[in-house]
């Protein structure tokens, strides 16, 4: 789960965080107002979507009081902001986040995540912050700071004040920046996320803020922080990823017109890897797990059945734990309840792989039952092709 | 031979009464596995279809000389049973459970690797040496054959298709494992091909990697400079967009990197034959062998 930019500098205010004066607004008039209490020189306001590339797109504008702020933020909040991260469909921005403009003496880049291949809480720092990460790695690499935290004794004082003279040799902005260290660490570990970033971070004169956030919680740790939900922002994420999520369906929304239910992630990547090599394009990845019930099989049907780009469903499904007539049930439920005609066609391996042949062909639908699955393959993108 | 699992690992289940654990046990101990025992607090005295229950996994070694430990525990209580696991001198944990917040992965994986132990997994369909009838995990066992290749996976369902196919070319394996789908898990790749290239009953290893992280990257490094044998692998999630999670909580491309094209450059790189089409890695694999 993501956060906006919003609710990631909210969290650092209560750590004590310094963070540039503003509000969030949800309306035109409301963002003038806020402007204009602001008693700044100049005035920022931000798009708030879960995505980076904002200001390129055109969802960042720096306005003086004497700039039409309301006219602007009536555009900003209008549009579904396209970025170069949210694909040309774009998000909607529904609120704007309306900040006083401060200037800035250095950019510091800071960045905490969990490290794969170690196991280690690693916090990453610049002083040449402002750009992305990647290219920072890619272009100043030796820039670069890195501590690992251990995972027993966590953050330790020294270790936080090591990282933040490598930033500043100024005692003043150290000792603030070793705050804002240690606090982006506890955000970190205390909402178990995959990302807490605050990039840039500035020093402005003698103080340092946060100027922009980015805070991403990961989904496994989410039952451990059900506070979490309410900042939940469900115009950022797709409808339909959102329902089959509470399904507990594994389901990704890609561009083609070839739907596809798998059993296991691994399988379900392979599956669309393999229709691409054979010419074909997936409408979606769809893993309903490994040890699916009959109505989770229906409820990713139903998820096909409804989209109404799928020309024809690829059921490719494992059986380890996954019963065969467990699964034909359930297809054939979701058809029955729906009374809809689409063709489809199964590759089944696995336990009770009889019976689920058997269900199948007694039910009378467009089922087409092929044992390969290169085969299988091949014919699914044949069907799309014609249809 | 085999690698991680014999004929004289002595296995025990900690959450043994639960539904899958119980399926599963004894799927294992059907298969041919020793399972000497379940931990379940609260429940000793119990038994499973024959296999005793503990109170703690203390008490289990104690009693049955238990050396690995196969986990079934919900993701929000998992990490204390794998901190008991390693207490009470299990040597190796296969830890199925799908789901455990990651910073929990993390801080277990600490002292299993402090203690000298090893994990497999978490979220991992787990361990099988066909060869030694020993299955410690989730994978059918009727779908393997006893050989000599050696089967490294990130994935489940996807890592039996391989298996299945290797079986159906006559291509029997040592051991096959699934690394698990996390992003932070216990043994790696590299890891694995290291007790591989020691069995002298491998001959060959299939590697099943994915988008996310760089363990694919890491181990065709490991392959060029140290290992002996051939290797065949397959990447999947060629299609995956950037930014998502591929139903693994591991899958995923961040900010350009962990791309299977990446993984398929470094690999090819380092003289591992890499299958492009899924569905013939049985019959490249059978080649390779002749």
């Amino acid at each position: 789960m993501n956060l906006h930019e919003y609710q990631a500098k909210e969290l650092l205010a209560q750590k004590k965080v310094a963070i540039p004066r503003g509000s969030v607004c949800y309306d035109p008039l409301e963002a003038l107002i806020a402007a204009r209490q602001l008693k700044s020189e100049k005035v920022v306001l931000k798009a708030q979507v879960h995505s980076g590339g904002r200001g390129k797109a055109g969802g960042v504008a720096v306005l003086s009081l004497d700039d039409d702020v309301r006219g602007k933020a009536a555009e900003i909040l209008g549009k579904r902001l396209v970025t170069n991260q949210t694909g040309p469909q774009g998000k909607p921005v529904s609120a704007l986040l309306v900040e006083e403009v401060v200037p800035i003496d250095q950019e510091i880049y800071l960045g905490v995540i969990l490290d794969r291949g170690s196991g280690r809480v690693t916090i990453m720092a610049s002083p040449e912050g402002g750009m992305e990460i990647e290219t920072l790695a890619k272009e100043a690499p030796d820039k670069i700071f890195t501590v690992p935290v251990h995972p027993l004794t966590g953050l330790t004082a020294y270790q936080a004040r090591g990282l933040a003279y490598s930033l500043s040799s100024n005692k003043g902005i150290a000792s603030q920046l070793t705050h804002v260290i240690t606090a982006l660490y506890q955000i970190f570990v205390g909402y178990d996320c995959t990302l807490a970033e605050i990039n840039p971070l500035i020093v402005s004169r003698d103080k340092v803020l946060a100027l922009d956030a980015k805070v991403n919680v990961d989904d496994n740790g989410l039952f451990r922080h059900p506070e979490m939900e309410r900042w939940r922002d469900r115009s950022q994420e797709d409808p339909v990823e959102l329902a089959a999520r509470k399904d507990e369906l594994s389901y990704i929304k890609l561009d083609g017109n070839i739907g596809c239910i798998v059993n296991g992630a691994g399988l379900a990547m392979a599956t669309l890897d393999l229709i691409s090599l054979h010419g074909g394009s997936p409408a979606n990845f769809l893993d309903v797990g490994g040890g699916a019930s009959e109505q989770g099989v229906a409820d990713a049907m139903n998820i096909l059945l409804d989209d109404n780009r799928v020309r024809v469903v690829f059921i490719n499904i494992f059986g380890g734990i996954l019963r065969c007539d467990v699964l034909a049930r359930g297809v054939i439920k979701a058809f029955r309840g729906r009374g809809v005609e689409l063709p489809v066609i199964a590759r089944i391996e696995g336990t009770n792989l009889e019976e689920g042949h058997k269900l199948f062909r007694e039910s009378g639908l467009p089922i087409d039952m092929v044992s390969s699955l290169d085969e299988a393959a091949k014919r699914v993108v044949e069907r799309a092709q014609s249809a | 031979m085999a690698i991680l699992i014999d004929r004289t690992s002595r296995v025990i289940c900690q959450g043994i009464t639960g539904k899958n654990g119980t399926f599963h046990s004894l799927a294992c101990k059907e298969y041919g596995t020793n399972m000497v025992g379940g931990v379940t607090p609260g429940k000793e005295g119990a038994t499973v279809d024959g296999i005793p229950v503990f109170n703690t996994v203390w008490k289990a070694v104690q009693e049955t000389g238990a050396d690995v430990s196969l986990i079934f525990i919900p993701a929000a209580h998992a990490k204390d049973p794998i901190l008991e696991a390693v207490d009470a001198g299990i040597r190796l944990i296969v830890c199925i459970t799908e789901g455990i917040p990651p910073l929990d992965t993390a801080q277990a994986l600490h002292v299993v690797r402090q203690e000298g132990r090893l994990m497999v997994g978490p979220n991992t369909p787990g361990v099988i040496s066909p060869p030694e009838k020993c299955k410690v995990g989730i994978m059918p066992g009727y779908i393997h054959k006893p050989g000599h290749v050696g089967v490294i996976s990130r994935s489940g369902t996807l890592t039996y298709e391989v298996v299945d196919q290797l079986t159906r070319n006559g291509v029997g394996q040592s051991t096959c494992l699934g690394l698990g789908g996390d992003p932070v898990v216990g043994l790696s790749f590299i890891d694995c091909l290291k007790m591989f290239r020691d069995d002298p009953e491998t001959e060959l290893v299939v590697l099943i990697g994915e988008i996310g992280g760089s363990a694919e990257e890491q181990a065709a490094q490991f392959i060029k400079a140290e290992f002996n044998k051939p290797v065949a692998a397959y990447i999947a999630g060629r299609l995956a967009p950037p930014g998502k999670r591929m139903g693994h909580a591991g899958a995923i491309i961040d900010g350009g990197s962990g791309t299977a094209q990446g993984k398929i450059e470094a690999l090819t790189d380092a003289g591992v034959t890499v299958i492009e089409n899924l569905t013939q890695v049985g019959s490249v694999v059978r080649e390779m062998l002749k």
